[in-house]
């Protein structure tokens, strides 16, 4: 397995190297990283005042403002042989990469119809090829060993990893870029650096720019402004390209920014920078794109959107939770 | 063959017939072959699937939990038991959730090889056995084999396993002579569990009941044939119950035995408050609490850090004449 002596120049470069090698986008692709980013934003909107509501038990952390980070990416994959791990924050990656909007909501109000019976909730999602788990960088191994089992059996398979800044704090971080690299495993590692771990801003956490720390590890960094779903899953083709032809990791460093609070109602970060990036919203810049091209289509679109979202509510809010039995097969004997 | 020789083979035995199995660890490459040689030849034989690996505990066991949750089933072997601390968090908070959380829809069939124990003077950080941070996890088997039965199958039963393994080997015992089928005037049973792995139980007497039972698991059962010949030489029946699976603990069939003798020491070489021997006792006494005509007896390492000097450490640590003389109080 090793690849100790492929030797693999570190880079740090912008994406937009990667946009001018001539990856043109599909036609309808702006369309569809539209629906999936707005399917995201209204979900969680909507299990935020499920939560106020009282109707949903427990806790969310939403991506809002980070949708073209999630829905970019994972559209440059291939969701029957990649695989994906995601963080506390990964209710964007299920969607955009499993489109599973029922099993999501149904996990998230803790019903038996949800993804993993209700069990998992928020924070612990899994279907076919992705997982998600709620403890900082301890995914990234995890998916490292994903990598080296897609590799070993030669299934063509890639594994993405999603984590925030704020994951840059674990030791654990480290260690797998360092094996990663060293047994030259397939696995594009993608920071989402909202600024944020939590309450804390960057500067208070982090010394030097978090992205570079890959580079001792010789695995080639790409930074973009996660801007545009579109630049973004152009930028994430080229990447995952290489990774498919090399079968080495890299890093993609998205710099985006968390419009919603970090859970629920704990946000005190200052209200001028919060204005800022809302009148800078994604999701509002790539809609206005649309609006231009062909208004009454975006109706339509986003009338479906939001009809199928309540569809899923309702059936969610109507589903029984699993039956007490069934869970407890899971208690140990003996 | 001795202990270290038999998990070798089987080590080695996985390898040419399993082709999902991967070993990895520290300093396994030979002609090294690890700290305790245990994979000594095998990454020579087998360079693509037996890998050395940087020292990083807690990536090396979430490595093995992606390879695990992709269809391979890995080994990992983790240098010293102690080191069982840093993949604790893999193991607490991925490895042992998994399954559970995601609803069955995944399994993790993964073994962590490791050797605790001390009496090497090796001193504090390098001699402890710790296997009891990880009882309290759900959803996670821990396997501790003895002298008496051989670890290679053990080991073998942990890697087809579709359940995570802990798999716990004591470093004193790897030069040790195995006794699968007893010694000279001690009868060995091995008794199935459903899980898979068997229970030794070891008599001192022909015929009739016992008057004590022991019960103990890894490196402590190379204490046991030495007790019961001694004591065979008092004319007291012992039973020692040797079980290979710690955890979950089959309670069961150490209830009934437990109940034929009717008193039982209990031996573990780690410290004893909130161990292995606490729960155990527990449970004996939620089923026996009638049946029993003593209190039950623990004894374990002193409750304190594993001194190096060889003195003192053998002060801490229990030792064959604690355990014999804990036994002769039961039947006085």
């Amino acid at each position: 397995m090793s690849d100790c002596s492929e030797r693999c120049d570190t880079t740090l470069r912008d994406g937009i190297v990667q946009a001018e090698r001539g990856i043109s986008s599909p036609e309808g692709l702006k369309w569809t990283l539209y629906r999936k980013m707005l399917q995201i934003r209204r979900v969680e909107e909507s299990l935020l005042q499920l939560f106020t509501r009282g109707i949903l038990f427990g806790t969310v952390h939403t991506c809002i403002g980070q949708e073209p980070c999630g829905v970019g990416v994972t559209q440059a994959l291939e969701p029957a042989t990649d695989v994906v791990w995601s963080n506390h924050r990964g209710h964007g990656h299920y969607l955009a990469f499993t489109g599973d909007l029922q099993g999501l909501i149904s996990e998230i109000l803790g019903k038996a119809s949800g993804a993993c019976g209700g069990i998992g909730g928020s924070q612990h999602l899994h279907n076919r090829n992705i997982y998600t788990n709620g403890i900082l960088g301890g995914t990234l191994p995890c998916a490292a060993g994903c990598a080296f089992a897609e590799k070993f059996k030669k299934t063509g398979g890639i594994v993405t990893v999603f984590f925030g800044d704020g994951a840059f704090g674990e030791g654990v971080v480290y260690e797998t870029f360092n094996v990663a690299s060293l047994w030259g495993l397939p696995i594009l590692f993608v920071l989402e650096d909202n600024g944020y771990a939590q309450s804390t801003p960057k500067a208070l956490e982090h010394a030097g720019e978090i992205s570079r720390r890959a580079e001792s590890f010789n695995i080639p960094i790409t930074r973009l402004e996660a801007d545009h779903a579109v630049s973004v899953w152009q930028t994430a083709s080229g990447i995952v390209r290489e990774i498919r032809r090399n079968q080495r990791p890299q890093l993609l460093a998205l710099q985006t920014y968390r419009l919603a609070p970090h859970s629920k109602g704990d946000d005190n970060r200052d209200p001028q920078e919060l204005e800022a990036h809302w009148a800078a919203d994604p999701l509002k810049r790539h809609r206005q794109e649309l609006a231009a091209e062909d208004a009454p289509r975006l109706e339509q679109l986003e009338q479906e959107v939001g009809e199928e979202i309540q569809r899923c509510i309702d059936f969610a809010i109507n589903d029984k939770p699993m039956e007490t039995a069934h869970f407890l097969k899971y208690v140990d004997q003996g | 063959m001795t202990y270290l020789e038999n998990l070798n083979k089987a080590l080695r035995e996985l390898l040419e017939t399993t082709s999902d199995v991967v070993i990895f660890g520290e300093d396994i490459m030979d002609p090294y072959g690890g700290a305790f040689k245990v994979t000594r030849g095998l990454q020579r034989d087998f360079p693509h699937r037996v890998l050395t690996t940087p020292i990083s505990e807690a990536a090396l066991t979430g490595l093995a939990n992606g390879m695990a949750l992709r269809g391979l089933r890995p080994i990992l072997e983790i240098m010293f038991g102690d080191f069982t601390a840093l993949c604790a968090d893999q193991i607490l908070n991925h490895t042992s959730k998994f399954r559970i959380m995601y609803n069955d829809q995944v399994k993790v069939p993964m073994t962590i090889r490791t050797p605790m124990g001390g009496g090497r003077g090796y001193g504090p950080t390098h001699s402890q056995c710790i296997e009891k941070l990880f009882f309290g996890i759900p959803d996670l088997r821990i396997v501790a084999p003895s002298i008496f039965y051989e670890p290679g199958k053990l080991l073998k039963q942990a890697v087809s396993d579709d359940m995570p393994v802990l798999f716990v080997e004591h470093k004193l015992l790897y030069p040790v002579e195995l006794m699968t089928a007893g010694g000279s005037g001690t009868k060995v049973e091995h008794v199935p569990h459903i899980l898979g792995y068997p229970i030794s139980l070891l008599r001192n007497y022909a015929s009739g009941k016992p008057d004590v039972c022991l019960i103990t698991y890894g490196g402590v059962s190379r204490f046991v044939p030495s007790i019961l010949g001694h004591l065979a030489d008092e004319e007291i029946k012992v039973v020692a119950c040797v079980p290979s699976l710690i955890k979950p603990l089959p309670t069961k069939l150490m209830c009934e035995i437990v109940a034929e003798a009717s008193r039982v020491v209990i031996a573990e070489e780690g410290t004893g408050q909130w161990g292995w021997g606490a729960e155990l006792a527990a449970r004996l006494h939620e089923s026996l609490f009638h049946k029993l005509c003593k209190p039950v007896r623990r004894i374990a390492a002193l409750q304190t850090i594993i001194p190096a000097s060889k003195t003192l450490e053998l002060t801490v640590l229990p030792t064959a004449e604690n355990i014999e003389h804990a036994l002769l109080e039961m039947v006085e």
